[in-house]
Parts: C-alpha cells; sequence; structure tokens
C-alpha cells in the first residue's frame, strides 16, 4: 500500500527584546545563573505583569512578514502545569485570541515552489532552563518569562524537505526582519513536530504523533524520517499507530515514546486576570507594515534585475542576512557587483568557515574589500595578486594600497620590464616557439606561464600576452 | 472548560492541583462545591444572546511598558529563599523530562 505523511509544525521563536515579556529584567544569553530575575519572572505572590511593547510589535510584525491578519482584539491566557522552570505554575500564553491569524509561507522544495499554510502565531513566555545534576536538577530563571512567540503551520507538509525548507525559509525571513537572530545553539527556534501517515486516498489524517522541543534541523529532519519510517512499519504490520509525544534520541537516530494519551496534560486554561487585551488598530498595522524591511526573496531578485548577479550568486548572497547586509554595504563603495559577489562567495566565507568567526567580525571590511576591486580594476594588481592582498588584510588587518605597495604587488605593464622577461621565456623554450609557428595557438600559453613565474606573478598578463604575440607573429 | 451541569470531579481537580485529599476530604469538598456550582448555574437562565464574551469587566486596553530594563533582584537576596541551591541556582528534586 502507498502511504503519505503530514507534518504540521508548532516553532518557538525567541524575539529579541531587551528585556523580558512581562518584566524589565534584562533578556541576555549567557548571564551568571539568576541575575536577571525579579518577583514577576520568579513568580513571587502579588507580583504583576505587565507587557512588553516592543514584543507585540515584534510579533505582530512577524505575522505581516508571514501575510497573517493582525488580530484586533487579542487576550492572554493562563496554561496550567506543574514544573520547576515555571516559577508561577502556569505560563502566560494566548489560547484562542492569538495577535496573528492565518498566513502562509513560500518556499523552494527540489526545485518547485510550495506554499505552506500558516495558522497562527501567538505570543507567550519562555521557560527557564534546567540543567540536570547528579542527585537533582538546577533550575536558572534568566530566561523565564522572556518573549517567545510559536508560529504554528497548517498540517501542510508531506516529507523531511518540505519541512527543512520551511524552517529555514521561517529561519531566514525572522532573521531579516530583526525579529530574531533565530540561534538554534543559543535555543532561539526550536520546533515541536507533528507527523501523521495514512493510506493514499484515505480522507481522514492518521494518529499524530508529536515530536518535542528540537532546535537541530538535522535532527528534525532524522526524527521525521524515523517517524514516518516507523508508522508505516506499524500499519504495514496490522497495528494502529498511538497517539502520543515521542522524545528524538540524537545518538541512535531515534524516536521513543514520552508521554501517551492518557497521561496527556489538561493545562486547565483560562483568561488572565492580571492583563488586559490588547487591541491593535488598522492604522498601527499600516504603520508596522511601512516598516517592514526588504525580505530575501526581494533581495535576491533585485541582485539580478538590477544588479545583473547570477541567480546562483544571489542565492548564495541572501541566504544569510549578515552575509547580504555586508554585501550592501560593500556596495556602497563600488559598482563592481560581480567583483563582490566573487570575493564574498569565494575567499570571505572560506576564510570565515576555516576560522569560524562571522563576517561582521572581519578584518576585511566592506571599504576595504572596495579599495582591493579598485586595485585591480585599475589594472594596479592582477586578480590573483588581489586574492592575496584579500588574505592578509583577513589575517593580518592593514590598508590595501600600503599592502601592494609594502609587498611591491603592483602589476608591471611596463613594456621595457616585461620585454627582457619576454625575450628570456622565448629564447629558453624554442620548441613552444617553434609549435606556435606551426599553428598551435595553445602554445603561446606555456610561454606566458614563463614570463609570470619570472615576474614573480606580477606582470600584467594582458600586456605580457600582447607582447608575446607582437615579437612572435613579427 | 469545566461544565457545571455535569459536576465537578473533585478528585482529579485535585489531582491537576497537585492536592493530596484523604477520601473524607473529597466527599465533603464534592458536597460544597456541588453547592457552589449549582449556585452559581442560575445565571444559566439569563439570556446572553447578543452579549460578547469578555475576559475583563473594564474596558481598559494596551497597557503596555516600554523595552527598558529596569533592576532585577540581588542574586543572594534571590538565593537566600531557594530551599537548596548550588552553583548559583535553584536545587530541585530530580526532573526528568516534560
Amino acid at each position: 500500500m502507498e502511504y503519505e505523511a503530514t507534518i504540521g509544525l508548532e516553532t518557538h521563536i525567541m524575539q529579541k527584546t531587551g528585556t523580558k515579556m512581562f518584566c524589565s529584567c534584562r533578556h541576555e544569553y549567557g548571564a551568571a545563573p539568576n541575575t536577571h530575575v525579579c518577583p514577576v519572572c520568579l513568580g513571587y505572590p502579588g507580583a504583576l505583569p505587565v507587557l512588553n511593547e516592543k514584543a507585540i510589535e515584534l510579533c505582530c510584525k512577524a505575522g505581516l512578514l508571514l501575510g497573517c491578519a493582525i488580530n484586533p482584539y487579542s487576550k492572554w491566557d493562563r496554561k496550567n502545569y506543574f514544573y520547576p522552570d515555571m516559577a508561577k505554575n502556569y505560563q502566560i500564553s494566548q489560547y484562542d485570541q492569538p495577535l496573528c491569524l492565518g498566513g502562509q509561507l513560500e518556499v523552494e522544495v527540489d526545485g518547485a515552489m510550495k506554499t505552506f499554510a500558516i495558522e497562527r502565531i501567538h505570543q507567550e513566555e519562555n521557560a527557564a532552563k534546567n540543567t540536570h545534576v547528579a542527585g537533582g536538577s538546577l533550575v536558572d530563571y534568566n530566561r523565564a518569562g522572556t518573549a517567545l512567540m510559536e508560529i504554528v503551520s497548517e498540517p501542510c507538509m508531506h516529507s523531511a524537505a518540505d519541512a527543512l525548507a520551511y524552517m529555514n525559509a521561517l529561519k531566514q525571513i525572522m532573521q531579516y526582519g530583526g525579529i530574531s537572530d533565530c540561534d538554534q545553539e543559543k535555543g532561539q527556534m526550536r520546533s515541536d513536530v507533528n507527523v501523521s501517515v495514512r493510506p493514499v486516498g484515505q480522507k481522514e489524517l492518521g494518529a499524530k504523533v508529536e515530536i518535542k522541543n528540537m532546535n537541530s534541523f538535522a535532527f528534525i529532519e532524522q526524527a521525521i524520517g524515523y517517524e514516518i519510517d516507523r508508522q508505516i512499519a506499524v500499519l504495514e504490520g496490522g497495528g494502529r499507530v498511538a497517539q502520543e509525544t515521542r522524545g528524538f534520541d540524537a545518538d541512535r537516530g531515534e524516536t521513543f515514546t514520552q508521554r501517551t494519551k492518557e497521561d496527556a496534560h489538561d493545562y486547565r486554561y483560562f483568561p488572565e486576570p492580571d492583563l488586559m487585551p490588547v487591541k491593535i488598530s488598522a492604522e498601527q498595522v499600516e504603520r508596522w507594515r511601512a516598516e517592514l524591511p526588504e525580505l530575501p526573496a526581494q533581495r535576491r531578485a533585485r541582485y539580478v534585475s538590477e544588479l545583473g548577479l547570477p541567480e546562483y550568486d544571489a542565492g548564495v548572497l541572501t541566504s544569510d542576512k549578515a552575509v547580504s547586509d555586508w554585501f550592501e554595504e560593500a556596495m556602497r563603495h563600488t559598482d563592481n557587483a560581480k567583483a563582490v559577489s566573487n570575493f564574498i562567495m569565494g575567499e570571505m566565507l572560506r576564510l570565515l568557515s576555516g576560522q569560524g568567526t562571522a563576517i561582521s567580525e572581519s578584518q576585511v571590511t566592506p571599504e576595504k574589500l572596495a579599495a582591493i576591486i579598485a586595485l585591480i580594476d585599475a589594472k594596479t594588481i592582477s586578480t590573483s595578486a588581489g586574492k592575496q592582498v584579500f588574505e592578509i588584510v583577513f589575517n593580518e588587518g592593514g590598508d590595501p594600497k600600503t599592502i601592494v605597495e609594502a609587498k611591491g604587488m603592483a602589476q608591471v605593464s611596463d613594456d621595457s620590464a616585461l620585454e627582457g622577461w619576454a625575450d628570456e621565456a622565448i629564447a629558453n623554450n624554442p620548441k613552444s616557439v617553434e609549435e606556435y609557428k606551426a599553428g598551435k595557438q595553445g602554445a603561446i600559453n606555456f610561454l606566458m606561464g614563463q614570463v609570470m613565474k619570472a615576474s614573480k606573478g606580477k606582470a600584467n598578463p594582458g600586456a605580457v600576452m600582447q607582447m608575446l604575440k607582437q615579437k612572435l607573429d613579427a | 472548560m469545566s461544565n457545571a451541569t455535569q459536576g465537578m470531579d473533585v478528585g482529579y481537580v485535585a489531582h491537576l492541583a497537585r492536592l493530596e485529599l484523604t477520601a473524607e476530604e473529597t466527599a465533603l469538598f464534592q458536597g460544597q462545591l456541588d453547592q457552589i456550582l449549582h449556585y452559581v448555574e442560575q445565571l444559566n437562565a439569563l439570556d446572553v444572546a447578543g452579549v460578547e464574551p469578555t475576559a475583563h469587566a473594564i474596558p481598559v486596553y494596551n497597557v503596555f511598558r516600554p523595552d527598558e530594563v529596569g533592576r532585577s533582584l540581588d542574586h543572594d537576596d534571590v538565593i537566600a529563599n531557594a530551599p537548596s541551591a548550588a552553583n548559583g541556582q535553584f536545587r530541585v528534586p530530580k526532573i526528568i523530562d516534560q
């Protein structure tokens, strides 16, 4: 029998706010434990939450970037559960009136454009960080109460590739929009994945299995693949897939039962009495919409249509917002888009990945790259010398022009200097000369190589070629 | 949401609230809570067709604060309240998963 998988994602994204969702404690990753806490985020009796205006704005802007409608009226609810990561014993969330409704994400999967529907985005608060140690667990409340939004997709995906493309696009848009850095290492983007399988043609969806709280895209891909195979095997064996919550064991590449339907949580949602509802006017929505930045897909199209870059280059440059922003900055100092693109895709990304640093921290600034490109375009240095200068600036810093002068890297186009090397090459390689004269055009390249070698790469290749032809064709 | 006409399962609700009740207590609270729910049930007699549901009794909206960092508690004070602490963190009995 043929089976079809259905996948839906609930993606939690931590917003880029300076303070927490309901109190003015600083939101900062990596601070000493329990140093950014107060009566509100520690759940002291009588402490009252107050909404962070910026978080509401970022959540709504995320919605607008994803084509959601902004709910004119939304409210807050308590989700009740007992766990040490939530000191109040409830999480403030939005149950039936979230900030954003509907929406969609258009992505390319294996060369085909697909549209994935988004059901809603609601605002909630993050839980504390637990660390398990021998004989107990430790709790750090710095993360407790930080702004967290949950983006819920419709069950509209059918493969791990779909889910991966969706998450990549989501991450890109959130980064471009300044909503979140989506740094998975820091837990800023985590997903719960719902997977079910049904025989092709069956109308109802199969029993839903939820895999909780994964931050690595690679693990999500593995977990979905494993889960689809497992569920199909259960059905093939005549069994029934149990509706349950499963965890993913990364070491074994398998999912395992965590919680069955019978002991599912009963959260007893009810309206949060401590927070007043939010009303958002159409005018406010339009003001936010006007502030939205250009998205990767738009940038990509502009790089092709306005800057004349190949699709491939535009795709590489826009896949990471930091890289794209760097490129934009460089374009303020030069008109040679293709040269900038070549340097970024070649030297820059290679050297950065070798060092494991971010492009924003590179010693080669957009201005310095533009200076290197200007030296190449003016034929002061060759392209290969340009790459050397780039590497020197990358590793040691410094001014490109000064480096070229100090290291004597300027190209030699001067005829008197070239003539000596050309004569030498011709005298020392009679065989190549003969071949060339016999009509084998390619033989001149060998002579050219000899000249370049003698000049230690400083000869201007165009000028050398011209000089050699002049001498041989005479 | 609990439905008043179906009564209330005190044993279940006590479990959700992590309350340990004796059989006598359960029976006592069941009777008392049934009475309260029955009393509130009188509201069902009202015709509320056309009345918008509301989460709050007063029409106040958009109570916001700017995203500006304020004072947090001193770390020593925070940990002073912890029944057990280690490495600057609250120490709780082992929790495996949620």
